[in-house]
């Protein structure tokens, strides 16, 4: 077995990136990516490909890599993930295609995620993804939100021949690629560039429409003769923390300080017409991925002690693992099995947090070990605090559409293909599952719009 | 691109805007808001809408911070980069037979539809509308053509009584034993001081509620009230709520948080 190490990615020197919002992982040369392909043992029942949600072809796109047929190689990713540029950067690798890579058993996993980078991006560099204008078939299909669900759904239903307009609430396109994830990680061309492509293959992009109000998913078919209607707007409501306090001044949910800071682009400061206060000291609540972009955001926005609450362990950081080491390695200090219980104000301007140290009891319904309070607790000193304890779906167009069955905590109810409980109206992404990750809601959006166009071709 | 189609002066701070829009236009109602962006860039502002006809939206809005300012100097015939909507909740009309709204300022503006649709609905609509002087005064025709008792306060006298809207209240809530249900749209302070008058005199009291917002779509949590002990976002639960549980104080300190910030990009402009 092939026994050199994973090759290192480089990175931005930890001082200089602090200070700006350029991306910190620098993706690999030509030779490097070599170097690292080499590595894949091109296994016959290849463990990766099961583990992706979108099945991307791993061990084949590798090996046309290693012999220098980057087209090839492209290709073959795009023919099941059209955004692997961004997905190369944002998937949790090693829970999925890195983490059943069987070099992971003895050593360390192929560097698959950089591998699909390197590949993306030649792709995109070189515009090789298909943006052929498949004939209009007329009719005419609704995507509601641009994020990773709805622009995987529109670009499958268009390559189809459909007539596609994806509608979007904010006044630019992306969804969370857009407004949550900073540039740091995603730089924004890259989500640019995609939505061009879908542009370019004649889906008809419609800013500034917020579904369920300014027109009703009944208005859209009945009024507006779309055959079919797939929703992908998301999870983007905020879950609150619960303790007393989380109304004060300078209490942000992630979702605000990222959407003013990525995009209203308020660390243009001074000059940004959407500020944002901020600190030097801050507090993140959370672990996820969304807590560590705000944490990393905080920091190059100026703030001088930054550290996360979390009342789980380091194990249960639900955070990719890169995103865990960028941040420490930043200086993010990690207050684990620490719990949030107060935050406490002077004249309604957030001054300190109390905070309940827990430990680890036996493993809940999520399989992690449950977290249990101590009766010892502590207390920070803090300019601010970033609640980033997870997202919900946002209710508008549950509220506005009758007869869309729903769960509990919000979620659209769907059946194995996709469809809710209103025939022609499919729906996908987070809304569907609750907050996960871009490659999945690229993957139901994917594979929704398989099952829209059988719905679509029967109803003839 | 949405285009001006008409510009009226109200006053020196206040302009009425006429916007094609017709994706806002359709299903608005009254209590609805919009947010618009003057410019790329630009700051998301939050307006309620003041009128509908066709698919033309009514904004009406005062020269106060850098976004309104620059609104101010566009024209009919220009244009405005983002314009969407209609957001919030529709207004809740009750069951009421006798209505006073009190408006503060250009709280005016969004109370003009919902007062209209009282009338519509039968009731007996009265308005105490208050303002610093007599030029400051808005819509007053709009008003005087719908409602059955208009009364002005101004802080100098200029105009009607000289006092604060809750003086004339009072008087007028005295007076009018069969009022059922108050409406109060202006600033915060002056809707906390109506509905404590209201609840004392055993009132329905709605309040239109305008905290600090970035998408309006439920998703900042930036426009976040306590009511009755419970968190609402303004956005989506709102932007009218009963207001006899309103944490008033709290929503003053909240908007209160980017003051400095507004300030500095105020004189910008000016400069």
């Amino acid at each position: 077995m092939n026994k050199t190490p994973r090759m290192k990615m480089r990175e931005q020197d930890v001082e200089v990136r602090n200070r700006n919002f350029l991306e910190v992982a620098l993706g690999y040369s030509y030779e490097e990516a070599i170097e690292e392909a080499k590595r894949c043992i091109d296994c016959k029942n290849p463990r990766c490909v099961m583990a992706c949600p979108v099945r991307v072809k791993i061990p084949e796109f590798i090996k046309y890599l290693l012999e220098g047929a980057l087209e090839t190689a492209f290709e073959t990713i795009y023919e099941d993930n059209i955004l692997p540029s961004i997905c190369g950067r944002v998937c949790p690798q090693e829970s999925q295609c890195e983490g059943a890579c069987i070099l992971g058993i003895k050593q360390e996993a192929v560097n698959i995620g950089a591998l699909e980078r390197f590949v993306g991006d030649y792709g995109m560099e070189h515009n090789l993804a298909d943006q052929t204008e498949v004939k209009n078939n007329g009719t005419k299909v609704a995507v509601v939100g641009s994020g990773p669900a709805g622009l995987a759904n529109a670009a499958s239903l268009r390559k189809k021949g459909y007539d596609v307009t994806i509608f979007e609430a904010l006044h630019d396109f992306g969804g969370v690629l857009k407004y949550g994830i900073p540039d740091f990680r995603l730089p924004k061309d890259i989500v640019a560039h995609e939505i061009d492509n879908l542009k370019t293959m004649g889906v008809t992009f419609v800013k500034n429409a917020v579904i369920g109000k300014s027109l009703t998913i009944e208005q859209l078919m009945k009024e507006e003769g779309y055959k079919a209607v797939f929703i992908g707007s998301g999870a983007g409501l905020p879950s609150s923390l619960g303790v007393p306090g989380e109304n004060l001044n300078g209490v942000y949910y992630a979702n605000e300080f990222l959407t003013r800071v990525n995009l209203m682009k308020s660390r243009a400061i001074p000059t940004s017409k959407t500020p944002i206060k901020l600190g030097n000291n801050i507090a993140v609540v959370g672990g996820g991925n969304v807590a560590m972009d705000a944490a990393r955001t905080a920091k190059r926005l100026g703030a001088e002690n930054v550290f996360i609450l979390y009342r789980r362990g380091r194990e249960g950081l639900p955070a990719r693992l890169d995103e865990i080491h960028h941040a420490e390695a930043e200086g993010i200090d990690m207050r684990l099995l620490t719990n949030p219980v107060e935050i406490i104000g002077e004249n309604h301007i957030v001054k300190q947090v109390r905070c309940e140290k827990m430990k680890l009891g036996e493993p809940d319904s999520s399989g992690r070990r449950r977290p249990l309070g101590t009766g010892e607790f502590v207390t920070y000193d803090i300019d601010n605090i970033i609640i980033s304890i997870g997202q919900k779906p946002n209710p508008i167009i549950k509220d506005n559409t009758a007869n869309l069955d729903t769960q509990p905590w919000g979620g659209i109810i769907t059946d194995e293909f996709h469809m809710t409980s209103i025939p022609g109206v499919f729906a996908g992404g987070d809304v569907v599952t609750g907050a996960a990750t871009v490659i999945l809601a690229m993957g139901t959006g994917k594979d929704a719009a398989h099952h829209m166009d059988e719905y679509l071709q029967n109803l003839h | 691109m949405y285009k001006i189609v008409e510009k009226k002066t109200l006053n020196k701070e206040i302009d009425l805007m006429r916007i094609e829009a017709p994706l806002v236009a359709r299903n608005a109602q009254p209590g609805h808001f919009v947010i618009l962006r003057v410019e790329a860039e630009g700051e998301r502002i939050p307006l309620t809408i003041a009128g509908i006809e066709g698919n033309l939206v009514d904004i009406i809005y005062q020269k106060l911070g850098y976004s309104t300012k620059l609104l101010g100097e566009k024209e009919a015939g220009d244009t405005v980069e983002d314009f969407v909507g209609p957001l919030g909740k529709a207004a809740h009309i009750r069951d009421s037979k006798h209505v006073v709204g009190v408006a503060g300022g250009v709280g005016a503006a969004p109370l003009l539809p919902q007062l209209k649709a009282y009338k519509e609905a039968g009731a007996r609509v009265d308005l105490i509308i208050g303002a610093r002087s007599e030029s400051f005064l808005i819509l007053l025709d709009e008003f005087k053509a719908i409602c059955d008792e208009v009364i002005i306060t101004t802080d100098d006298g200029s105009a009607g009584l000289k006092g604060l809207v809750t003086d004339a209240l009072k008087h007028h809530l005295e007076d009018n034993a069969g009022i059922e249900h108050v409406i109060a749209i202006g600033p915060v302070i002056m809707m906390k001081y109506v509905t404590l008058m209201a609840k004392d005199y055993k009132k329905s009291i709605d309040v239109s509620l305008n905290p600090i917002m970035i998408d309006g779509t439920g998703m900042c949590g930036n426009c976040r009230v306590s009511i009755g002990g419970k968190t609402f976002f303004a956005c989506i639960d709102g932007p009218d709520f009963d207001g006899s549980d309103v944490d008033f104080d709290e929503l003053m300190q909240r908007q209160s948080y980017y003051k400095d910030e507004e300030h500095a990009c105020y004189l910008r402009l000016k400069t």
